[in-house]
C-alpha cells in the first residue's frame, strides 16, 4: 500500500491529498475489521462493533469507514455520533458554541466495542468529553479510539487505538483536515499558526 | 448562525433577534435528541454554577420547569418564594438582589407580579436574569416553548398561520409570543372581545378579529389563552357562559379548523370554560406535549445564558 506523501516533521504544506485519505480511510477500515473480529468469540464481530463520530469531522469519518467496512465484508455496521460540547471543560474560557447532532443506534451501546472516531487527536480534552457521554448513555464492553491523524502534544492519558497518520508538530501549528462532507473537499494540510 | 445569544439577560422576546431565537430552538432539538432514551438524563454542563429561582409569584409548571431544566445540567438550584412579603416591591426586590449577589447567583429565574421588576433586577446583579413571568408584560420562554412545539408540529415557523384566543389584555404569554413568532415570520391573528384587547394593539405586528369562527379555516396553530378567575366577576365580558359560547373551543369549533392544525395552552387550563375537555384531550393538543418541550428550551437557555463566561 502506498504511502502518503510525508513533509519533514513539523514542515507546513499538504499532508494527504485526497486519494491519501481515501487510502488511509480504506487501510483503517481494514484493521477495524480484523480488531472486531479478533476480540469476538465467534463470527466477525462486526454486529458487536459500532462506530461513532465525535462532531464536526468525525461524523462525516465514522460514517466512511462503516461503508469501507460493508463494501470490503458485505455486512453492515452501526454508525452513530455524539456531541461533546455539553461535556466540555473549556465553555467557560471559551464560551458557548452551537450544539451538533447526538445520535446513537436504536440497538444502543451496552456491551458492544465502541470505536470513537476523529479527525485529529490533539490535546485529547475532546476525547476525555466522549468518553464521559458515553458513560451517560451505556456501558460498551470496552471503547477505542480511531483518528485520521495524531498530531501529539497530549495534555491527558489518552491513546489512540487506531491511527491514520502520526504527524509531529509544534504546539503552535494547526492542523486543518478538511473532508468533501463537510468541506467540499479531502485533504489533509499543516499551517502554522 | 451566531453560536452564543447577543444579550446577557432574557428579559423579553424582543432580546431575541431571528438568528438569537433559532439558536435556542436548535439547542433545544439537540439537547432533546441528546437526552432521548438516556438512563442518565443529566449532562455536567452547569456543574458549580448556581441558579435561583425567584418566585414572588404562585407557580407550578414554570417553577417546577426551570428546577428540573437547571438540575439536568448539572446546576446547583435554590427556590427562592417569597409569597406573602410585605416589604414594599421596590425594595424587597433590591435587597433580594443584592442578598443574591453576595451569594453568587451566575443566573436568577424570576416571576414577579409588576411588570418590569426583571429588568430592574438585571441592574442590579452580575448574573443572568431570565423572565419567568412579569405581571402583564412578557414571558419570554413560553414563548419559545411555543415556537419549540409549532416548529416540531408542524415543521416550520416561517409563514405558519398563528390564532391566539382569549384574554390577550392580561396575557404576558400572548404579548411575547406575539412578538417572537413575528420574528420567526409567523403571521399572529388576535382575537378576543374588544374588552379584552390592549390599547394600542394596532401598532402590534398582529391581524385583530373578534369572530372566531371567521378566522379557523385559516389557522395553522391555534392558541387558547387563560380565563383567570379571579376576573371574572369584573365587567370583561357578560357571563362566562356568553365567553365560551363565543370564544371557547368544543369539539364542534375544533372540526373545522385544517386537518393538520394544532391546539394549544399555555396552562393551566380551564376546562369546560375557555377549551372542552375532550379538546384538550385530542391528539391535536399539544398541551402535555409543551410541558415537556418546556425543560428542553430552558435548558437551552440556561446553557446559553450561564454556559460560557459569565
Amino acid at each position: 500500500m502506498a504511502q502518503p506523501s510525508t513533509p519533514a516533521p513539523g514542515t507546513p504544506g499538504q499532508l494527504f491529498t485526497a486519494d491519501d485519505v481515501t487510502r488511509v480511510v480504506d487501510r483503517m477500515a481494514h484493521q477495524l475489521i480484523e480488531r472486531a473480529a479478533s476480540g469476538s468469540g465467534d463470527g466477525d464481530g462486526l454486529a458487536d462493533l459500532v462506530l461513532v463520530g465525535i462532531p464536526t469531522r468525525g461524523a462525516p469519518l465514522a460514517r466512511r469507514l462503516a461503508a469501507r467496512i460493508e463494501a470490503f465484508t458485505g455486512r453492515s455496521v452501526d454508525v452513530g455520533t455524539v456531541d461533546i460540547t455539553l461535556y466540555r471543560d473549556d465553555l467557560r474560557t471559551r464560551g458557548v458554541r452551537a450544539l451538533e447532532d447526538t445520535r446513537l443506534p436504536d440497538a444502543g451501546i451496552d456491551g458492544r466495542l465502541v470505536v470513537l472516531v476523529d479527525d485529529v487527536l490533539f490535546s485529547g480534552r475532546s476525547v476525555r468529553a466522549a468518553l464521559d457521554g458515553l458513560r451517560d448513555v451505556g456501558r460498551p464492553r470496552a471503547v477505542q479510539l480511531a483518528v485520521l491523524v495524531d498530531r501529539g502534544h497530549r495534555e491527558l492519558p489518552i491513546k489512540a487505538d487506531f491511527v491514520g497518520k502520526n504527524v509531529p508538530t509544534s504546539r503552535s501549528q494547526q492542523v486543518r483536515v478538511r473532508l468533501a462532507e463537510v468541506d467540499g473537499e479531502d485533504g489533509v494540510s499543516v499551517t502554522d499558526a | 448562525m451566531p453560536e452564543s445569544l447577543s444579550h446577557r439577560h432574557l428579559l423579553e422576546a424582543a432580546d431575541l433577534d431571528r438568528d438569537d431565537a433559532t439558536l435556542v430552538l436548535d439547542t433545544a432539538a439537540q439537547i432533546e435528541s441528546a437526552l432521548a432514551g438516556r438512563e442518565v438524563k443529566k449532562l455536567p454542563t452547569l456543574r458549580g454554577r448556581t441558579v435561583v429561582n425567584l418566585f414572588f409569584e404562585d407557580s407550578t409548571r414554570t417553577r417546577i420547569s426551570f428546577e428540573l431544566a437547571a438540575k439536568r445540567l448539572s446546576a446547583d438550584v435554590i427556590n427562592f418564594s417569597a409569597k406573602g412579603s410585605s416589604v414594599s416591591k421596590g425594595e424587597s426586590l433590591k435587597d433580594t438582589a443584592l442578598t443574591l449577589e453576595a451569594m453568587g447567583a451566575d443566573g436568577i429565574v424570576v416571576r414577579h407580579s409588576a411588570s418590569g421588576a426583571p429588568h430592574r433586577l438585571a441592574t442590579w446583579v452580575a448574573g443572568s436574569v431570565v423572565n419567568a413571568g412579569d405581571g402583564t408584560h412578557e414571558h419570554p420562554t413560553q414563548a419559545l416553548l411555543d415556537a419549540f412545539t409549532i416548529r416540531k408540529r408542524l415543521g416550520r415557523l416561517d409563514g405558519v398561520r398563528v390564532v391566539i384566543t382569549g384574554d390577550v389584555l392580561h396575557s404576558r404569554v400572548a404579548r411575547s409570543n406575539v412578538r417572537l413568532l413575528h420574528t420567526l415570520g409567523a403571521e399572529v391573528t388576535l382575537v378576543a372581545p374588544p374588552t379584552l384587547l390592549p390599547v394600542g394593539v394596532d401598532s402590534w405586528p398582529v391581524t385583530v378579529s373578534y369572530d372566531l369562527d371567521a378566522v379557523l379555516p385559516g389557522a395553522d396553530v391555534l392558541m387558547m389563552l387563560r380565563v383567570q378567575a379571579e376576573r371574572m366577576n369584573a365587567s370583561f365580558f357578560p357571563s362566562a357562559r356568553e365567553y365560551s359560547r363565543r370564544y371557547g373551543l368544543d369539539a364542534d369549533r375544533m372540526a373545522r379548523l385544517g386537518d393538520d392544525a394544532i391546539v394549544m395552552h399555555p396552562g393551566p387550563m380551564n376546562r369546560g370554560m375557555e377549551i372542552a375537555a375532550d379538546v384538550a384531550d385530542s391528539p391535536r393538543s399539544t398541551i402535555v406535549e409543551q410541558v415537556g418541550n418546556g425543560v428542553s428550551v430552558r435548558m437551552a437557555v440556561l446553557y446559553l445564558l450561564l454556559g460560557g463566561n459569565a
